[in-house]
């Protein structure tokens, strides 16, 4: 079966942005360029299609509008989410320790270790077992001794595996412990219902629901005060100072709200290509493992470890096929270090320098897949025979 | 005949002016390039601010800018531990057995005519290319022939002399065809930067180029302080670690003597410093180990050649005379001054490389 090349295989990484979305956003670069901020007509323009777009996320997320904070982008959400609470905490006097987990995103794991490190926080990094999954009583155990925030990432982008978020919320709610979940990958694949979930504070980023980059969410439930990390002017109730973007703003909203409309179609869609993948590869490359939870993974996701392959040399091989993926840590500069998430889940140095991570879309076909299964196939081969040990 | 659109070619870049207009040149051939780096090792990888010279995060992104303005793509290769390993350790080793090597030589053999090459071919590339300057061309019975550059202030055929059929097969130089001048016209035609880097011939590993220095760090026991002595064992002086002088050299040993006293060999098991007088210093013959013979086929008489010995040196006329277990004896004309073991010995038939091999000591 023919295929186009190449084939993009990293939506974890990112996806397109739907052509929906882009005609949505249009008319905010040209006609309704105001600054939200202003008190003229070209202003409340503005201010009224933001405002839209806060209603329609709050619509999906089960929460009130002004529980909808607009930033640049994840990361920037996981920073203020957790500077914000850890410096609430300092503020009111409250406890020290920042509760997290050796598989997050690193926006959570550096800012932790910042705070630690310059502040005075205590960081508390539960372990996971061997599919990355925190376990629910250490986690409640960790609550129990008192913290200032907690923060578990929904679905890791590495491994896909998708954390008990549910559980774990009812268990800090009753010690009291915000509790804050990255759901960047998450967004598109899996309820984002706080109500729900019972989390504090949640973190989006468009560009992984198929919206523009440069635009994320942060959800802070009411009652909950945060210290803004940029200081500024008055916008978002004081809780992030900026002039708003209003075409990102207008097309996450948009994205977000096809991604919900659709939801059913996509992630029935990605399923039957991600187990495709999955088969092909496990069936086919001798050795291969798949790394995360065989079923409480992102329907999107599959993730390999190949004992004795380095994931740089492998996405170098995949790229000239013509097959865009990722290794378990993106890195373009010929120091590939061992996966933190894969060690941390118990792989050896040698195994953890060798993941690999296919996420489909919206647009993979089964001939895709197919062709990706024979070049993974052939890679794995062509780079197990090459000689040089690897920097471990 | 393939077409060139057909045949891959993997191109070594540096993000230096010769590797990037090679690969500028590989392109208008019409040819599929993929532009790779080798990120080696570095006395300091993580912070501390020395960095393998050849490798930066500078060079890297100047590497990546460049692949990106050709439209190429454009890897790193993890080097370092097979670098450090190989290179590092030998040079090292070398240095130990009171020997002075040429680890350009080392780290064409087994990093980029190897490790590079395998990594390349296994790409599916038909070529590895890089930005040196030397020629290879086919002669009438299909061996592959390794010559000079066209620009023989550049050429760099010395530090090739390791390559063989197999090697020569699969590599392409695309600047050997032209002066540096030239080179630079056609960079700066392509919208390429055209400064050249730092001479490559240095110590890339040394972050600041200081080998005593990086010896000191790394085998601090090369560098112990020891005797200097007359051929005759006569202690006449105190020396400051081997690696600190080399053969031929007169100032800064110290020495009060009537008679001007040159180094003329080091005796790493007494950790001794030999000098003696102009008389002594001169050698007329060599002998060479690991000898590389670029067309595959031994010699089998003695016949009339040009020898390098060091990478700046002349070639001169001498004897070649093969010897059993790949090696060599060299009968110089007039003698040397500076025979250093651990510095290739390269044959030259006037442009042609037809082999070389590592100095072992002088002889008789």
């Amino acid at each position: 079966m023919a295929v186009d090349l190449p084939i993009y295989m990293d939506h974890s990484a990112s996806t397109p942005t739907d052509p929906r979305v882009v005609e949505a956003m249009l008319p905010y670069f040209t006609e309704i360029y105001g600054n939200a901020s202003s008190a003229h007509e070209f202003g409340r323009k503005a201010e009224d299609a933001i405002e839209t777009a806060r209603e329609t996320v709050a619509r999906i997320l089960n929460c009130r509008p002004q529980e909808v904070v607009f930033t640049s982008c994840g990361s920037e959400s996981d920073n203020l989410a957790l500077r914000g609470a850890a410096w609430t905490a300092r503020r009111m006097g409250r406890a020290n320790r920042l509760i997290t987990t050796p598989v997050e995103h690193s926006a959570v794991t550096k800012t932790v270790e910042q705070l630690a490190d310059l502040m005075g926080f205590e960081a508390v990094v539960l372990p996971v077992n061997r599919e990355g999954l925190v376990d629910v009583e250490d986690f409640a155990h960790a609550c129990g001794a008192g913290g200032a925030a907690a923060s578990v990432i929904y679905a890791n982008n590495e491994i896909g595996t998708i954390e008990p978020i549910r559980q774990l919320a009812r268990l800090a709610r009753e010690q009291g412990v915000w509790l804050h979940t990255d759901a960047v990958q998450a967004a598109e694949q899996l309820s984002l219902d706080v109500q729900e979930l019972g989390v504090d504070l949640m973190s989006l980023s468009a560009h992984k629901f198929y919206g523009p980059k440069g635009v994320g969410v942060l959800y802070v439930r009411d009652g909950i005060e945060l210290v803004p990390s940029q200081s500024g002017g008055s916008h978002e109730n004081g809780r992030r100072a900026g002039t708003h973007a209003t075409p990102l703003i207008v097309g996450l909203a948009k994205a977000l709200e096809i991604a919900y409309d659709e939801l059913d179609a996509h992630v029935a869609h990605y399923r039957a290509r991600r187990d495709q993948l999955i088969e092909g590869i496990l069936s086919r490359v001798p050795g291969a493992l798949l790394s995360g939870h065989p079923e409480h993974r992102l329907p999107s996701h599959a993730s390999f470890v190949f004992d004795g392959v380095d994931s740089s040399r492998l996405v170098m091989h995949l790229d000239v096929k013509g097959v865009a993926a990722s290794g378990g840590s993106a890195c373009k500069t010929g120091s590939p270090e061992p996966s933190g998430t894969l060690l941390a889940m118990g792989y050896s140095p040698r195994e953890a320098i060798g993941g690999l991570r296919l996420t489909v879309g919206r647009r993979t076909t089964e001939a895709e897949v197919d062709y990706t299964i024979n070049a993974v196939v052939e890679a794995v081969e062509k780079v197990r025979k090459l000689s040089g040990e690897l920097t471990v | 005949m393939r077409n060139n659109g057909d045949v891959r070619v993997v191109v070594a870049m540096s993000g230096g002016v010769d590797s990037s207009v090679a690969a500028a040149l590989l392109l208008e051939q019409g040819y599929q390039v993929i532009g790779m780096m080798m990120r080696l090792w570095s006395e300091e990888p993580f912070g501390g601010g020395i960095h393998n010279r050849c490798c930066t995060p500078d060079q890297m992104a100047d590497a990546r800018r460049i692949a990106a303005r050709l439209g190429i793509p454009f890897y790193v290769l993890d080097t370092k531990a097979v670098f450090r390993n190989t290179v590092v350790e030998f040079f090292i080793n070398q240095h130990r057995q009171g020997v002075t090597p040429n680890p350009c030589l080392e780290c064409n053999r087994q990093i980029r005519f190897h490790f590079l090459l395998e990594n390349a071919l296994s790409l599916d590339a038909d070529y590895l290319a890089t930005g040196h300057y030397a020629r290879v061309s086919r002669g009438e019975d299909g061996r592959y022939v390794l010559k000079k550059a066209a620009d023989a202030h550049k050429d760099q055929s010395y530090v090739l002399s390791v390559l063989g059929q197999e090697q020569l097969a699969r590599t392409l130089f695309p600047v050997g065809d032209f002066t540096k001048p030239e080179v630079r016209e056609i960079a700066a035609r392509a919208g390429l930067p055209t400064a050249s880097k730092k001479d490559s011939q240095d110590l890339c590993f040394v972050g600041d180029n200081n080998y005593r220095r990086f010896l000191a760090d790394h085998a601090p026991e090369v560098m112990q302080p020891g005797p200097i002595v007359r051929k005759n064992g006569q202690i006449i002086g105190q020396h400051a670690g081997l690696p600190n002088y080399t053969i031929g050299q007169r100032k800064g040993l110290g020495l009060n003597s009537h008679e001007p006293l040159y180094v003329i060999a080091m005796n790493p098991f007494r950790n001794a410093l030999v000098v003696g007088t102009a008389d002594e210093l001169g050698q007329k013959a060599l002998t060479a180990g690991r000898v590389n013979w670029v067309s595959g086929e031994i010699p089998r008489e003695p016949f009339r050649a040009e020898v390098k010995i060091r990478y700046k040196a002349h070639p001169v006329p001498a004897w070649v005379e093969p010897l059993p277990d790949a090696r060599v004896r060299v009968c110089f004309d007039e003698p040397l001054r500076d025979i250093t073991p651990g510095q290739g010995a390269v044959v030259y038939d006037d442009d042609i490389v037809l082999g070389g091999g590592v100095i072992e000591r002088p002889a008789d």
